[in-house]
């Protein structure tokens, strides 16, 4: 047969809302020819639940929840973000103990965040177990939260002001055991079980690779940022709350199974980050004072002066930033909030277009971002 | 048929299997089941042969319905052979329903072993009827056919897939004697025919009209396409070390009584397994097992079901008991390409211990000859049949146990992976162990590993 008469054409191939690896309701639609993807285009909004609008309808403390449902993953961190903007605005002082508890929950939450990225990246690649084992440590870290503050997911413990319970020692001997369960033991288990699979590693590295300065451009954090091998953690570099008062290391890619800031290196960077999340806890548990948990006063409702701030932290998806605009009253006149999985997720179409990607490889790319759909479109 | 009849029966078929033997000599006996079937006549399955007998000897009550008919017509002269053909696709049948079940369940509890849960827990004890209450539930789903689908096609397919696998099952023995049709061309019929299985997913994928199909589809296709190749050359090394098609020849030049090239006898023990006929075998008997996994579309090389990247890969649209026919396929494929790695490599129903083999067989062995004082002929003669039975389907499950394993323990690799480790990695080495075996086989004399050469008996 000539070459004339066999006749190839692309398909446009609809992935997403409803597909078991876009993470929630994702849809990219791909031009592909046959399993490589020529082009990818992405579409959000399916879970749109208008976050910014609904905040000015309601006074700042009634905010707090809706902060929950963006990131629900690291509710926590959300929370903190969002409380520590407003207390930058009305300088209100949060009391020491708040400041610990604060670190050590949103860090526990990190480790329960990472965790469900490292099982479902698993579970990506085909590898189902690992997703298993991950939601058993998860467990026990959403089953301390229960403890805490009742809830399970949707914590707004982290208010303005303070948090909404005070931990008892009970819970921090919890906190420790889990601690002592989970460090070195658990996390060596998830490293000889997927990290370090010579199938995992031909799936990851060398596939979508992010260079630094491409990175920066589209505004990625977080993790994935630091797989790109840029140390920026806020943590570090803008210290909040009482992290400058603690030791830990921030963990970058370094291209050890392939190319600087492949999916290799971003999955690694979040196992690498637990066993820091870790020894925060740890540490923030050995310093931690005794006195009020929270400000009273501003519990019972803030009223900031005429003005506007930014404030961001660490979440575990990368910068969770908050814009607040006060007119005075009790109601915020505009708050804008800056979610990185919606960073994150942009430089995707980006990547399918630089190199050759397999169908395959999107799943893999897609899932190496780590991205909550809920943050994503708010 | 009340017990008493039938332990009656039980006992009757004994004495005349008894009979038989003291008259023929248990060598003849044996010589004369292991002779090709010719549709439910002399040997064959055991099994047939009583139905055959009972038939002989019974004619139907009056009280059956129909036994008019089945007397007539189908009497003394024509119901044996095809009652001995529906009996023997009933076993097949039977046995892969009976093992696809049990296998579900036993998937479902390995991997929720492995992944410190319980498993199903609710239905009978441990769950066990979990699989027939799963059945029953895809037994009652709707039929869906999609609209835009191309419905004959996608109506016959599951068909083709489970009747592909089916039939490779025709050339396989479950144990010595025990098999529905030793054809000469055995091996060369296994491969032959695992095409059609092909042939009905991508009828599937394609009938299905869904673009997620079709790409599982372009994979099945480039996948059990490439993998056939050295899953091909491993069953021509084999026949080339062993001179013959049929998997009975081969397993029985494995274990037993084995003749070398001067016509003297050997006992068979487990390192006159084919895996350890020359150290080329070894790496055969790996790269073999690697194929058939991607044969039987296992993990690592799930890719055409990949769930995570194809949502459910050629089935996606499908439902119901169309549904339960492919995953009934794909576990009979599990079982089909770990029984033929038995019966390659692994010795067949031979348990690897000469006195053990031994039993039943006529021999002389002390194991043997005890059995016989304490058993009798008839009950040693069983029971060799039975361990052979056991030893044979122990070790098929050991290597099912493995494929589900490598399943919940490993990632999936990628399209082009999948083919790199097929055409630069298992076929190469592959071709090295066929070369080698011949070389192995022209300097030694067709002797093998431990200094003898074995020969068809």
């Amino acid at each position: 047969m000539t070459e004339a008469k066999i006749r190839t054409e692309e398909m446009l191939l609809n992935m997403g809302p409803q597909h078991p690896s876009t993470h929630g309701v994702f849809r990219v639609v791909v031009r592909t020819d046959g399993e490589l993807i020529l082009e990818s285009q992405s579409h959000i909004g399916y879970l749109h639940r208008c976050f910014e609008k609904c905040a000015e309808g309601n006074n700042y403390l009634q905010v707090v929840p809706y902060t929950d449902r963006m990131d629900y993953l690291c509710a926590m961190m959300n929370n903190w973000g969002y409380a520590a903007s407003i207390e930058k605005l009305t300088g209100i002082e949060v009391p020491e103990r708040a400041e610990y508890i604060r670190v050590i929950v949103a860090e526990l939450n990190r480790v329960a965040s990472h965790l469900l990225a490292f099982g479902t990246y698993g579970l990506d690649i085909g590898a189902i177990t690992p997703f298993l084992y991950a939601f058993r440590d998860r467990e026990r870290i959403l089953k301390i939260f229960e403890k805490l503050c009742g809830q399970r997911l949707n914590y707004s413990y982290v208010r303005i002001g303070g948090v909404t319970f005070d931990m008892t020692d009970e819970i921090l001997s919890d906190i420790e055991a889990f601690c002592d369960y989970f460090d070195p033991k658990i996390i060596d288990e998830y490293d000889n079980l997927l990290s370090y699979n010579g199938i995992f590693i031909s799936r990851t590295a060398n596939v979508g690779v992010i260079p630094a300065d491409l990175a920066i451009s589209y505004g990625v954090t977080g993790p994935s940022l630091r797989g790109s091998g840029v140390p920026r953690d806020l943590r570090r570099d803008a210290p909040y709350g009482i992290y400058d008062r603690l030791e830990f290391d921030v963990p970058v890619g370094s291209g050890e199974m392939g190319q600087v800031g492949d999916c290799w290196d971003r999955y690694m960077v979040r196992m690498r980050e637990m066993r820091q999340s870790i020894r925060l806890v740890r540490q923030a548990i050995k310093d931690i004072p005794d006195g009020p948990f929270c400000d009273k006063k501003a519990f019972r409702g803030v009223k900031p002066k005429a003005g506007e701030t930014y404030k961001k932290v660490e979440g575990a998806r990368g910068e969770v930033g908050f814009y607040v605009v006060s007119d005075g009253t009790n109601i915020p006149y505009r708050v804008k909030a800056r979610a990185p999985s919606f960073c994150n997720i942009s430089i995707l179409d980006k990547l399918t277009s630089m190199s050759d990607v397999m169908l395959a490889d999107l799943v893999a790319i897609i899932g190496s971002l780590d991205i909550v759909l809920g943050e994503v479109d708010r | 048929m009340n017990l008493a009849v039938f332990t009656t029966f039980l006992g009757q078929a004994g004495q005349a299997i008894e009979e038989k033997v003291i008259e023929k000599g248990i060598v003849d006996f044996a010589a004369d089941y292991s002779t090709k079937w010719d549709g439910g006549g002399e040997g064959g399955l055991f099994l047939a042969g009583a139905v055959r007998w009972l038939v002989e000897t019974y004619t139907v009550p009056d009280w059956v319905p129909l036994s008019s008919v089945i007397n007539g017509t189908l009497g003394a002269e024509t119901f044996p052979e095809l009652g001995g053909l529906l009996i023997t696709i009933g076993m097949v049948f039977g046995f892969v329903n009976i093992f696809a079940i049990g296998a579900v369940w036993s998937e479902r509890k390995v991997s929720a072993h492995m992944q410190c849960r319980l498993g199903p827990m609710e239905v009978g004890p441990h769950g066990l009827l979990q699989t027939v209450a799963d059945g029953l539930k895809l037994l009652t789903k709707e039929d869906i056919i999609p609209r835009l689908a191309d419905k004959t096609l996608f109506a016959i397919a599951p068909a083709v897939v489970f009747a592909g696998v089916l039939m490779r099952f025709v050339p396989l023995p479950f144990g010595d004697q025990l098999i529905a049709s030793d054809l000469d061309l055995g091996l060369f019929f296994v491969a032959a025919v695992g095409a059609v299985e092909v042939l009905g997913v991508i009828m599937a994928g394609w009938a299905s009209n869904n673009k997620w199909s079709l790409f599982a589809t372009i994979r099945t296709a480039t996948q059990m396409v490439s993998y056939e190749i050295p899953i091909g050359i491993a069953f021509v090394t084999v026949i080339l070390c062993c001179g013959s098609f049929s998997l009975v020849d081969v397993v029985n030049m494995q274990g037993g009584t084995l003749t070398d090239i001067d016509g003297e006898a050997h006992n068979g023990w487990a390192w006159h397994w084919n895996l350890f006929r020359n150290p080329f075998m070894l790496i055969l008997a790996i790269t073999y097992f690697i194929a058939s996994l991607a044969e039987c579309k296992r993990a690592p090389f799930d890719l055409p079901e990949a769930e995570s990247e194809l949502v459910s890969g050629f089935h996606t649209e499908y439902t119901g008991m169309r549904f339960a026919l492919f995953f009934l396929a794909e576990y009979a494929a599990m079982y089909l390409v770990a029984a033929v790695a038995v019966v390659l490599f692994l010795g067949g129903w031979w348990s690897g211990i000469y006195w053990v083999d031994e039993i039943g067989m006529g021999t002389d062995t002390w194991l043997a000859s005890w059995l016989d004082g304490v058993l009798g002929p008839t009950l040693t003669a069983v029971l060799g049949v039975l361990i052979k039975v056991k030893v044979f389907l122990t070790k098929a499950f050991i290597l099912v146990f493995i494929q589900m394993w490598v399943r919940w323990t490993l990632p999936r690799v990628r399209l082009d992976q999948m083919m790199y480790v097929c055409w630069k990695v298992l076929l190469p080495a592959s071709l090295v162990c066929l070369i080698g075996s011949c070389l192995w086989e022209l300097a030694t004399g067709g002797a093998s590993f431990f200094g003898f050469g074995i020969v068809v008996k």
